[in-house]
């Protein structure tokens, strides 16, 4: 098994794909979770304000998704295979809820009339929340693991999905991605407009704590498999408890009004909690529940050596350079936004 | 057609940066907002695809994702991100970038655009024309595997299919502006701003017109030689041994093997061989099963691909012609035929895809996967037809919606593309407690 730095390429491409899902959960999180809360938003000036402080980089947030679908694809086409496939329906209306939010984004101040706005917001809410939910059942399922058969493809029901793990997952997320959300909201606007968001911030951090503790305690009782990593190297039980350290710290930081600390906390909690549960899969992408013969592992579902070769490589460039001229943009667009700043062309 | 406006945006803000002349500045905001409404269609639409891979054809990315993987990612970490990443200076940093660094941006994302055509390309290239990989693995668990990279990058269609869909998307674009500047001078609105437009596009058009028929016989000759089948079925021939006609237009009778039309006898023979009297192969020497079906789909969408191609040369160039004469403006039936114009581009593309992609069943990479083996097994039949619904109904209505809010756009303009009047008016802006706290 070729190595680089002693660790093998698959296991390379397996961080390299936590990396970029984390780092799309980061940043698309603060907008969709804007998004979530944005019918919180009472008047019509704090939600263009709203929208305007997503505005340029939303896009560029959700290309991280592109690229992340791409990731897989390229390094664990059978993983990519059997996820996509096997969650079809949650799929489709997943990308239904990701084309009506840029729509509704793009849409929304197009035409100058109050019924339009008022259903642009509602239409940007309710995809914002369908996208949240849909993206947390789809790895609540997955770390759980679903049925495979010896081909590594779904054997099961798509009703399965709806189980109290996934939706306890996909509720932990929605909240997590408000938190953050509303986090970035307050660090760019003006504080006169968004006191309520201040008391917002604080019931989404209780609201995610108690569905962060629930899940956990249910993964403790009724997921076994999961905790067999942890508890076989507790030296990584430092990666739930400092996220446990970072999310309570958001709230202090709130208090003290140091938004940039909150959202970097926040950022942490994200970061943290994948990791957390990419140290409780590995070695499997997709667990065969039932069967655990049947799961997906990062060796037994990846592209050949010569393709992860070539991947490596292209992440090894693309990614400083994304990294670089997307630090430009956030920069170019640093400090509160305004209302009477002219939006766009 | 991102691509294409994304050319003309580069031009007209290079011209305002040259000469500061306020026209090029009042058309570069102009377009930059149909921009963003295209643009933001195409994210919109557009993000499904990566998605329907997994989604529907499950075994195809199974068995291909070693080598199009590569292809895919290196699209979306170094177009998509460099796209998006430089659009939100572009649309929404006009007042706070300086104009070399807006200008920047500008060519930032049309190079993203024009390199995210360039993987897309790369991938679909390797379906038609296969290289630099083996395969492993026999029966259900057979995969193809990459073994040179740059082999599969420069497989041997690859970059004549690029600079023909690059041409298509500038042509696009150069119509696009072509058609609303001819609706402008028509109605005879803004026509300071809509001369020079008119005339920079007409320059993109004319030269990559005919650019656009030199590449497209390239293109022909790689069918010829890498995918006969699809050659045959493009002209509806059959027999091996017969000299291959060059149709005009006509009808193909499948089931008869026979095509009616107007013909060049030898028509095909000369672009292949350039011998009019040469035998080409032709659908007889496949089997049923190894060729294509619709043979008369695939044989009009070429001959309307082609048809429209001429009829774009010759109306750019008639243009052109009386521009010469500096009479351009003065011939209204010309311009009424230029608005209209932005449909002739945007439907031979089309053509060329449907000919391209259904000439190449029953492959979906050509001579190696069937497209009856590569869907998802596990999907259902009513979860697809819930799918193709619900999309159908999506798509319907945002069409619906593109199409009315680029009508708003024409109708106002490019003189009052400055003025955002709802924000001037906002109430908040003399609020006191925006400015308690400022010094």
């Amino acid at each position: 098994m070729p190595t680089f730095l002693g660790i093998d390429y698959n296991f390379w491409w397996f961080l390299v794909f936590g990396a970029v899902l984390s780092g799309y959960a980061i940043l698309d999180g603060f907008d969709l979770g804007a998004g979530c809360l944005h019918l919180m938003l009472r008047k019509t000036d704090s939600r263009r304000i709203a929208l305007r402080a997503i505005g340029p980089v939303w896009d560029g947030n959700e290309v991280w998704l592109v690229i992340g679908g791409g990731a897989l694809f390229a390094g664990f086409p059978v993983a990519y295979a059997a996820i996509f496939s096997a969650f079809y329906i949650p799929l489709m209306i997943f990308l239904v809820g990701l084309i009506f939010r840029g729509i509704a984004i793009e849409f929304r101040d197009q035409v100058v009339h109050e019924r339009w706005g008022r259903a642009w917001d509602a239409v940007y809410c309710v995809s914002s929340l369908v996208i949240s939910l849909s993206l947390g059942l789809v790895l609540g399922n997955v770390v759980e693991g679903i049925p495979l058969n010896e081909e590594h493809e779904f054997a099961g029901n798509w009703l399965s999905f709806f189980n109290p793990f996934a939706i306890l997952v996909a509720i932990t997320t929605t909240a997590l991605f408000m938190l953050h959300g509303a986090i970035y909201l307050l660090m760019k606007t003006e504080e006169q407009l968004f006191r309520r968001l201040n008391e917002f911030a604080n019931s989404f951090t209780i609201l995610f704590v108690i569905c962060f503790v629930i899940t956990t305690v249910y993964t403790l009782i009724y997921l076994p498999y999961l905790n067999t990593s942890l508890l076989n190297h507790p030296v990584w039980f430092i990666f739930p408890l400092l996220a446990i350290l970072s999310i309570a710290n958001v709230p202090r930081r709130i208090r003290m009004g140091r938004y940039k600390r909150a959202f970097i906390s926040s950022t942490a909690t994200i970061a943290l909690l994948l990791i957390t549960v990419a140290i409780d899969v590995f070695p499997n992408l997709v667990y065969s529940r039932g069967l655990p013969s049947n799961s997906i592992t990062i060796h037994n579902g990846a592209s050949s050596t010569s393709s992860l070769h070539i991947l490596l490589i292209i992440a090894l460039i693309g990614v400083p350079l994304v990294a670089t001229y997307s630090t430009f943009v956030f920069w170019t667009f640093k400090g509160k936004v305004h209302v009477d700043e002219g939006q766009g062309v | 057609m991102s691509i294409g406006i994304g050319l003309m945006l580069v031009l007209f803000e290079a011209k305002f940066l040259a000469t500061g002349d306020a026209i090029y500045e009042k058309a570069t905001r102009f377009w930059l907002s149909i921009f963003a409404l295209v643009f933001g269609m195409g994210v919109a639409t557009g993000i499904i695809m990566e998605f329907e891979f997994g989604t529907n054809w499950a075994s195809y990315s199974r068995y291909v994702g070693d080598v199009f993987g590569s292809a895919l990612s290196a699209e979306g970490i170094f177009a998509f991100a460099l796209e998006s990443g430089f659009l939100g200076i572009l649309l929404f940093g006009w007042n706070r970038v300086g104009r070399k660094t807006h200008f920047f941006s500008t060519v930032m994302v049309f190079l993203g655009s024009c390199f995210s055509a360039v993987w897309i390309v790369v991938a679909n290239s390797w379906q038609q024309t296969p290289a630099g990989y083996h395969i492993v693995g026999e029966g259900l668990k057979a995969r193809a595997e990459v073994t040179d990279f740059w082999a599969m990058v420069f497989n041997p269609s690859s970059m004549v299919r690029l600079l023909h869909v690059w041409t298509g998307g500038f042509l696009a674009g150069a119509f696009f502006v072509l058609s609303v500047s001819a609706w402008y001078l028509v109605r005879r609105r803004f026509e300071p701003i809509a001369r020079p437009m008119f005339k920079a596009a007409l320059v993109v058009a004319t030269f990559f017109s005919l650019f656009q028929l030199f590449m497209g016989d390239r293109s022909a000759s790689l069918v010829a030689r890498y995918q006969p089948a699809k050659l045959a079925s493009m002209e509806g021939h059959y027999d091996s041994f017969a000299v291959a006609d060059m149709y005009l237009g006509g009808f193909v009778d499948n089931r008869r093997e026979e095509v009616k039309g107007l013909k060049i006898p030898g028509g095909l023979s000369f672009l292949v061989y350039h011998d009019f009297k040469k035998p080409v192969t032709g659908l007889h020497a496949f089997r049923p099963e190894d060729r294509p079906s619709q043979v008369n789909t695939i044989f009009q969408c070429y001959h309307l691909m082609i048809v429209i191609g001429m009829a774009i040369i010759g109306l750019t160039l008639l243009a052109c012609f009386f521009w010469w004469r500096k009479k351009l403006f003065d011939h209204r039936w010309l311009l009424w035929a230029f608005v209209p114009g932005v449909a002739l581009p945007e439907l031979a593309n089309l053509s060329g895809w449907f000919t391209a992609e259904i000439g190449r069943q029953p492959w979906v990479v050509y001579g190696m996967l069937r497209t009856s083996d590569a869907f998802s097994k596990q999907v259902r039949a009513n979860q697809i037809i819930f799918s193709l619904i619900l999309f159908l109904v999506v798509y319907a209505l945002l069409f619906v919606l593109f199409i009315y809010l680029l009508n708003k756009k024409i109708v106002k303009g490019p003189e009052e593309a400055n003025l955002r009047q709802k924000y001037l008016q906002s109430p908040l802006r003399d609020n006191p407690l925006l400015h308690a706290g400022r010094p």
